[in-house]
């Protein structure tokens, strides 16, 4: 790449590294990202300062156009920006699904009128979205879905019901996908944008079985969204969602990072089982599985890695990336189980002082994991998509 | 497949048309039946050679190309795919780096030469008993006037056979399991007091079982330093195990597309077998497996070339992912072609039984998850 590791490169690298010393607030370092929370508190005066910088400066999505208000810079640029957020301790106050789905598609299939309303908004960290995806009826099958989407002249009237919307109590528009036509499955389905606050929208988060609730329950009541909301044509949005769809495994299996956070399962287990005169973990049962966990993982890293080079190489897009999903959440929920049986005991503790922070996260995370597998295509859609599109064998499904 | 530099693509490239069209597996079938006793197809040995393959890791000066480790990973994993059945691992790989790693002037003009050109055969003789313990060595190599005697025997020799040279593990101290103690000897095949004997494998490679009867040798014979061999030994070692799980890997992605090619012709029921969810699955669960052991054995090569300090660990992570998913793609490789898969018609039974026997050369699965638990403290 031409921008790779060029002089320019430190040009920008300098002046991140001062544009950060200068608007990243002190005492917001080294903290966590306040999106990343569940239960959101009122931002204090420094956090929403941050957001403020951040989002005027357009480096929340430093790859995004810059007529959008985005950072407008190259990938490589892009992970400048990236390195020294994190070496300064900061946060990116800009995410959620509008920066990691919504955004990049509506970049791709918007008019010019809707990117112009709805991507600064998103730059600038003013407004959140949630996705109206999956339905009670429509899981891995997303294409049975029922919510009804009426014309009435002026506006599009919508009844019906969305559950596993992620966030949606915290949202402040919908991405949606309705059915306008009954008569067809996939030609049926259009993208629709209303926002959250009308009577016609009712939130209702459901608890999980790791006690939290990050997913709702979502009621429309005729409510209402505007003509020029309609992204691609009528009935068209299914090809919308397809690709929205893919930013979404994209982010979902962990190539990124995900490997960071707590002790890792060979100190755990010296912790917990202990060691034998050699030094080995003292059960050896347990040594052999977590050595393979372990070279499981690291052959995804190294996957991960690879995907990189071969994208930025001259050999085209690379097959690794279809598997990423799969191996990604099939890996960090069997990572999950072993630290449980790690713990032992200690690893079913669900609250209170006679477990340490690191057990009680353990049992959260072994049980939140379990959605993993489930959202943005199950593992078992994921196996269908590898089949088709990759393997070239028959598609019973259809569409997957 | 990895990014390459352009000598890496012409390599590659070179070999799968050369295998495609003048080393199927029909050829492999063809060798077996014949029951020639080296365990390869001496002529197709040497078109091997004179395309340079002998060579790729051996330096100029010697009549190399230096070409490196993952270019010979390359070679292999075309050869692989076919089941070609050559001398290139133990000799062009194996014997010539413990040659290049530890010989001196003198054992490297002598035999490098020769090994690139092909024009001599060289193997590692390592193992001892039916599991691969490089540091169980009781091989004996006592002083004898200003050099050694060797007496004992080694097992499970690759290309054993055909072998001009070997490259000799011996214990000059200590007891067997320890690794001071172990000195590398280069021992002409041909020497006074070697017999060998041939062993029929389920593979139909050449291994050989070799005994050493008060064989003489002069110091000079020595590679490396006496006592200290077993480091040059393990950086020999891990370069015959990361060009082996390169071999692993073709011949699986083959047995992998293999399967996938029935699966779309095979009818039952009315439609191809393909189009079966259960069988569906079962592909995307292996196409996803040879992913990440590709991606495992690019970076053990990766890592050889750039004289990493984590190659030992990222060779034992290699063979052991390779290992495993060699075998589930090769049985699965009978079980989806049913019938016909059991028969010695087909070709399934060579993937089946070259898994078990890359397996077993330079430390099974097992051997290796402990190695790498080791290596990491633990």
């Amino acid at each position: 790449m031409a921008d790779f590791g060029g002089s320019d490169l430190e040009a920008l690298r300098s002046e991140a590294r001062a544009w950060i010393e200068a608007n990243f607030p002190a005492e917001l370092k080294g903290r966590p990202n306040p999106m990343m929370r569940e239960e959101r508190s009122t931002p204090s005066a420094a956090q929403e300062a941050w957001r403020k910088a951040m989002g005027d400066k357009g480096w929340g999505v430093p790859t995004w156009p810059a007529q959008y208000g985005g950072g407008g810079l190259s990938a490589s640029e892009g992970r400048v920006i990236q390195q020294e957020l994190g070496r300064a301790g900061a946060y990116n106050p800009i995410g959620g699904m509008g920066v990691m789905m919504f955004g990049p598609t509506l970049l791709e299939y918007g008019t010019e009128a809707q990117k112009q309303e709805h991507i600064p908004k998103i730059v600038k960290g003013e407004v959140q979205w949630c996705q109206g995806f999956s339905e009670p009826g429509a899981g891995s099958d997303l294409a049975a879905l029922s919510t009804k989407c009426e014309d009435k002249g002026d506006h599009f009237q919508i009844n019906g019901q969305k559950i596993w919307t992620s966030g949606a109590q915290f949202a402040d528009w919908c991405f949606c996908l309705v059915r306008t036509d009954t008569s067809k499955k996939h030609e049926g389905i259009s993208f629709v944008l209303f926002t959250m606050h009308q009577p016609g929208v009712e939130v209702r988060p459901i608890p999980l079985i790791a006690g939290n609730s990050p997913f709702c329950e979502t009621f429309f009541t005729d409510a209402r969204a505007e003509k020029k909301d309609l992204v691609g044509p009528l009935n068209g949005g299914w090809t919308i969602a397809k690709r929205l769809l893919q930013h979404e495994r994209g982010g979902l299996s962990g190539g990124g990072g995900g490997f960071g956070g707590g002790r890792g399962l060979v100190e755990l287990a010296k912790h917990y089982v202990g060691v034998d005169d050699q030094g080995r973990i003292a059960d050896p049962d347990l040594r052999t599985r977590i050595t393979a966990l372990e070279i499981e993982g690291r052959s995804f890293q190294q996957t991960a890695v690879r995907a990189m080079l071969e994208s930025k190489g001259n050999s085209g897009p690379s097959a690794a990336t279809s598997i990423m999903k799969n191996a990604g959440t099939q890996w960090m929920q069997a990572r999950h189980e072993i630290t449980l049986e790690i713990m032992g005991h200690q690893g079913l503790g669900w609250e209170g002082e006679d477990f340490t922070a690191e057990e009680l996260g353990a049992v959260r995370g072994w049980l939140g994991g379990k959605a993993f597998t489930i959202y943005g295509g199950s593992q078992e859609v994921q196996s269908n998509i590898i089949s088709k599109r990759i393997l070239g064998l028959p598609d019973l499904t259809q569409h997957t | 497949m990895a990014v390459l530099n352009e000598e890496q693509s012409m390599l590659r490239d070179a070999a799968k048309s050369w295998t495609q069209e003048k080393s199927p597996v029909t050829a492999f079938r063809k060798m077996r039946d014949s029951g020639v006793e080296v365990g390869f197809d001496a002529a197709a040995w040497t078109e091997m050679a004179e395309m340079g393959w002998a060579g790729v890791i051996i330096p100029e000066e010697f009549g190399g190309s230096d070409f490196g480790y993952l270019s010979m990973g390359l070679i292999l994993e075309e050869l692989g795919r076919t089941l070609t059945a050559s001398p290139l691992l133990a000799s062009g790989l194996g014997a010539a780096s413990a040659l290049v790693l530890g010989g001196t002037s003198a054992q490297k003009s002598e035999w490098l030469p020769k090994i690139a050109e092909g024009t001599a055969i060289g193997a590692l003789a390592v193992d001892e008993g039916a599991h691969h313990a490089p540091e169980k060595v009781a091989l004996a190599a006592t002083k004898s006037g200003a050099g050694y005697s060797l007496s004992g025997t080694k097992t499970f020799v690759l290309e054993g056979l055909a072998a001009n040279v070997l490259i000799v593990s011996a214990r000059t101290s200590g007891k067997p399991g320890d690794k001071d103690g172990i000195t590398l000897f280069v021992v002409p095949a041909d020497a006074k007091g070697i017999s060998r004997k041939r062993l029929a494998l389920a593979d139909s490679r050449g291994g050989a079982n070799i005994t050493f009867d008060k064989v003489e040798v002069g110091a000079d014979a020595v590679l490396g330093e006496a006592d200290k061999g077993y480091p040059v030994l393990e950086k020999v070692l891990d370069r015959a195990r990361a060009g082996i799980s390169a071999e692993m890997l073709g011949a699986a992605v083959q047995a992998f597309e293999t399967t996938l090619d029935y699966l779309k012709v095979r009818v039952q029921f009315g439609q191809v077998i393909g189009s079966f969810q259960a069988l569906q699955h079962r592909a995307a669960k292996m196409f996803t497996d040879l992913e990440l052991a590709r991606s495992a054995v690019e970076a053990a090569l990766t890592a050889i070339d750039n004289d990493s300090p984590d190659v030992p660990e990222l060779v034992s992570l290699a063979k052991a992912k390779m290992g495993d998913v060699f075998h589930v793609v090769s049985n699965e490789m009978v079980q989806m072609h049913g019938g016909i898969g059991m028969t010695d018609a087909h070709d399934a039974g060579f993937y089946l039984k070259r898994a078990r026997a890359c397996e077993a050369a330079y430390g099974s699965q097992s051997y290796h998850r402990d190695r790498y638990a080791r290596i990491q403290g633990y």
